[in-house]
């Protein structure tokens, strides 16, 4: 249900764009409004998340600490997993964004016998990595597409990625990486029994979503060409708000540039929005410091205490038998 | 309590989920798996809502009226106040990734104890009343309403969850469940849901000055108990002081040290190096705990309880304040009591009187860890130590949750437990420090009542254990905290026989030359101390 559902969806958005463009001709729909609006909602929606987390404060400092603290000065502090400071927290969330820090101390808990184990489980790092690096680079690459004249590192990035030089257009390399990880995320899904039992929904749609946009990339370069100038054309419209429309590019085009707003306008309402949620989570981007610099709760506030005072009150005689100082007679 | 569930009973485990989908299965309300529900005095003791008796067992909750509206507002309202709890109902991508590293998952196979289920036990709700696509998709989107069976299953595993933040150490975000586990259980106490083993501990500690509720009168007598019995082992007498104003030093620890078996040996430990080094420190009554099981219902709870802390050293005119061996304790003054009760202005920035060290890491709490000063201590060779006293003790070390993951003191112990022990062994590097394995009773689920869920919740702890008893023999479970020390004994006794538990200073005691001292025979416990070739 939950997975024939998002693939469904997935391939009803294929359908509207292909009946919008090549039957119905709707090319300034898809081309240019969609477009737009989609890029619109990514925005906003994207501020709007952030400032919706950022409203809520961080009333306790509350780092996840994964080394030793800083203390005495002869013991080594471990700068990075447990930061004193903010270059230490600047470090850890590097290594948390780049590289998947944390995830790479992914273990796998196996019962053998009456007995435990943990083993190495590293894929999953791996091909989390392998996926939002190539998706890095794919979207920086695009960019070769919104500029004019294509600056030099656009050009130099898409020069390494193709260094392999085999094949007519030249193979990009990020583009098999990124369908090999994709379908190794899904797999796991489907087929690592714990993991099918959390996901959702919402866990398959992107990526059957992210699947249908690099497949259908991957169609419009190597397979059913499209015509690149058209394509560029649109793009640099589009970017410098004079849009033109272009109707001598073929449907693969419209169905690629449908998913794609797709995946903008439901980026920001999805858990897709890890990406800015990353770097606001408390348990990383705090300092462990709180004892030696106070923080601050915003909305502290007094609550009733049981004093001293009444303490003493119910409890003098016993505490002046015991030998224990009380202050009133 | 009941009778103890067979190992291999126990150990029928396995890791593959149910064909039902969790949003289905129902919460089994097993004997053995749950704690006695909060006593109605207790709750009323600390103003506690919906005070009265209650039991998870039976149908009926005694729930008020209006019970879904008070939990909705309390999420929303905590919600605004807390991003984590906000950012976490939001950024899971489900990857899996903390699935299995929850204890509790590893010894009971039940899915709902991973922690990507546990938080979503919470997310399911949170979509249904707060999210757009929920109130729209429902359960495609991963939404439930919020029902009666889903508040007992909230409780049910809010309260099969130690707050250990291991989950937490493994997610790419940092999620950690012990966020959502503290809102959870926030949001059941405004029904009055909760357990006795928590709120008779607070009852007791707003109240009486600890948790188990000793009068100042029995406090001072636990603890010249341990006084004679410190004199018979070593011939000194000591006296020390409780509520003295203008001490230098105001020392707090968990009750269970001045109460319970074997925390005792670990406060003869502190009371006799703190009578080798002459240290000008005095006890309180009314500041009588360390420990904060309010941790455990609510931040608020947790505040009024802590406040004393504070509150004491400045009418008791203290510099400093030193705190004993213990987890959460540490967790609480480490990230929240200079937040909660600060600033801390009346006290001085700690220094020891002995080393003259300023504890930089504390000028602003003004509260030091007892292994801080210990280690800086033997750095600075200002104790004599026989190690050789403790042969007969071959002995590991289980880094506490809080402080290894709230706090990150894990090399502090170790240098304190080299020195004064010749056998020291660690067990594999992923079952401690960041990833150390709880001992599945933390955060309130220690009663015995809840024998099953501890036992299995502690076997990936104990496990780890016997794996260095194989290989090297290993006797002795040392840790620096007070649930450990009342909780793993139990725990080795089932799973590991043979495996004794101290705290980090009963070793210190034990090895500790003190002047004047007699011929010790014994040591703390009353064991014949091992032969020993070379006398000094
Ligand atoms: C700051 C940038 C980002 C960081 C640090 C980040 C990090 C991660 C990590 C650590 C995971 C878990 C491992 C995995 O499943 O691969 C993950 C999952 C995922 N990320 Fe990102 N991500 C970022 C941006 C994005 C963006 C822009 C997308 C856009 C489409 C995206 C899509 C996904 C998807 C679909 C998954 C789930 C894969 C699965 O189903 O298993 N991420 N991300
Ligand atoms: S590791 Fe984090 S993101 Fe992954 S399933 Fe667990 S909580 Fe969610
Ligand atoms: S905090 Fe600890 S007990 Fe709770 S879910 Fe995470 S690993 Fe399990």
């Amino acid at each position: 249900m939950k997975i024939w559902s998002s693939l469904l969806a997935v391939v009803a958005l294929v359908l509207i764009a292909w009946l919008g463009t090549g039957v119905a001709g709707l090319y300034t729909v898809f081309g240019v409004g969609i477009p737009y609006l989609a890029f619109l909602i990514f925005a906003l929606g994207f501020i709007y998340r952030i400032l919706k987390w950022g409203r809520s404060p961080v009333p306790f400092c509350i780092p996840t600490t994964c080394g030793q603290e800083k203390s005495l000065p002869w013991i080594k502090h471990n700068k990075i997993e447990n930061p004193s400071g903010t270059a230490g927290v600047v470090g850890r969330m590097i290594l948390e964004i780049l590289f998947f820090r944390s995830l790479f101390r992914n273990l796998k808990t196996e019962k053998r016998g009456d007995k435990l184990g943990f083993g190495s489980a590293k894929w999953l790092w791996l091909g989390g990595l392998a996926f939002h690096w190539s998706m890095l680079i794919i979207l920086l690459r695009h960019l070769r597409f919104f500029l004019d004249p294509v600056p030099s590192l656009v050009r130099g990035l898409d020069g390494l990625d193709s260094f392999l030089q085999i094949g007519l257009p030249i193979l990009y390399i990020t583009d098999i990486i990124i369908v090999a990880a994709l379908l190794y995320l899904l797999a796991r899904r489907l087929f690592v029994p714990q993991v099918r039992y959390i996901s959702l929904a919402s866990d398959y749609f992107p990526l059957f979503l992210l699947l249908g946009i690099v497949t259908s990339g991957i169609l419009m370069r190597y397979f059913l060409r499209v015509d690149v100038v058209s394509v560029k054309e649109l793009a640099l419209g589009l970017v410098t708000l004079r849009p033109t429309v272009p109707t001598d590019i073929g449907s693969i085009f419209f169905i690629h540039v449908f998913l794609v707003s797709s995946l903008f306008a439901y980026f920001p309402w999805s858990k897709l929005m890890h990406a800015g949620g990353i770097f606001l989570s408390p348990t990383r981007n705090m300092a462990n410091n709180s004892r030696r610099v106070r923080h601050i709760n915003p909305w502290n506030y007094p609550v009733d205490v049981h004093s001293y005072a009444e303490y003493e009150a119910e409890f003098k005689e016993k505490m002046k038998k015991a030998g224990v100082p009380v202050e009133t007679e | 309590m009941a009778k103890l569930p067979k190992q291999d009973e126990l150990l029928q485990i396995s890791y593959k989920p149910p064909k039902t989908p969790w949003m289905d299965l129902p919460v089994d309300f097993k004997p053995g798996t749950y704690c006695h529900g909060a006593k109605g005095k207790d709750l009323q003791a600390v103003g506690f809502p919906n005070a009265r008796d209650w039991s998870p067992g039976e149908e009926d909750w005694k729930l008020p009226e209006e019970w879904k509206d008070t939990v909705l507002a309390g999420m929303a309202d905590r919600l605004g106040k807390y991003r984590s709890f906000r950012l976490f109902m939001d950024v899971c991508v489900r990857c899996g990734a903390c699935a299995d590293k929850c204890h509790f998952y590893m010894g009971s196979g039940d899915p709902k104890n991973m922690p990507v289920l546990r938080a979503e036990l919470m997310r399911s709700v949170y979509r249904r009343y707060f999210t757009k696509s929920g109130q729209l998709f429902g359960r495609l989107a991963g939404a439930r309403d919020l029902t009666v069976d889903v508040l007992k299953e909230w409780w049910y595993y809010f309260y099969q969850c130690t707050e250990c933040r291991r989950c937490s150490v493994f997610c790419p975000y940092g999620i950690d469940q012990a966020e959502i586990t503290i809102m959870g259980r926030e949001l059941l106490n405004l029904l009055g849901l909760n357990t006795e083993w928590i709120s008779g501990p607070v009852a007791n500690c707003y109240m009486k000055g600890n948790h188990v509720g000793l009068e100042p009168h029995t406090m001072v007598s636990n603890i010249e108990y341990l006084v004679d019995d410190i004199e018979t082992l070593t011939g000194i007498h000591i006296t020390p002081s409780f509520n003295r104003k203008g001490a230098e030093i105001l020392f707090v620890v968990p009750s269970g040290d001045y109460y319970a078996d074997p925390g005792m040996y670990t406060c003869m430990g502190y009371l006799m190096l703190f009578e080798e080094l002459g240290l000008d420190y005095t006890w309180s009554t009314y500041a009588g705990e360390g420990g904060n099981f309010g941790f455990f219902t609510s931040n608020e709870m947790a505040k009024r309880l802590n406040a004393k802390i504070y509150a004491e050293a400045k009418r008791l005119g203290v510099k400093w304040i030193l705190g004993g061996e213990c987890g959460h304790m540490w967790r609480v003054l480490n990230q929240y009591m200079d937040t909660w009760n600060g600033p801390a202005d009346f006290l001085e920035e700690p220094v020891s009187p002995i080393t003259g060290t300023k504890f930089t890491n504390a000028t602003s709490t003004k509260m030091v860890h007892i292994a801080e000063f210990t280690a800086d201590l033997i750095h600075h060779n200002k104790i004599k130590l026989d190690p050789s006293r403790n042969d007969n003790l071959r002995v590991t070390f289980h880094d506490s949750c809080n402080p290894a993951r709230g706090m990150g003191i894990l090399e502090e112990p170790r240098y304190i437990i080299k020195n004064v022990c010749n056998n020291f062994f660690e067990m594999p590097e992923d079952t401690i420090r960041e990833k150390t394995l709880c001992c599945g009773s933390g955060a309130g689920l220690n009663p015995g009542e809840n024998m099953e869920v501890r036992l299995r919740g502690g076997f990936p702890r104990a496990n780890a254990v016997k794996y260095v008893q194989e290989k090297h023999g290993v006797n002795m479970l040392a840790n620096i905290c007070a649930v450990d020390r009342v909780a793993l004994p139990t725990l080795m006794d089932y799973w590991v026989p043979g495996v004794g538990v101290c705290g980090v200073h009963e070793l210190v005691g034990n090895a500790l030359v003190m002047k004047g001292e007699k011929k010790r025979e014994t040591d703390m416990r009353g064991e014949p101390l091992p032969e020993r070739s070379a006398e000094a």
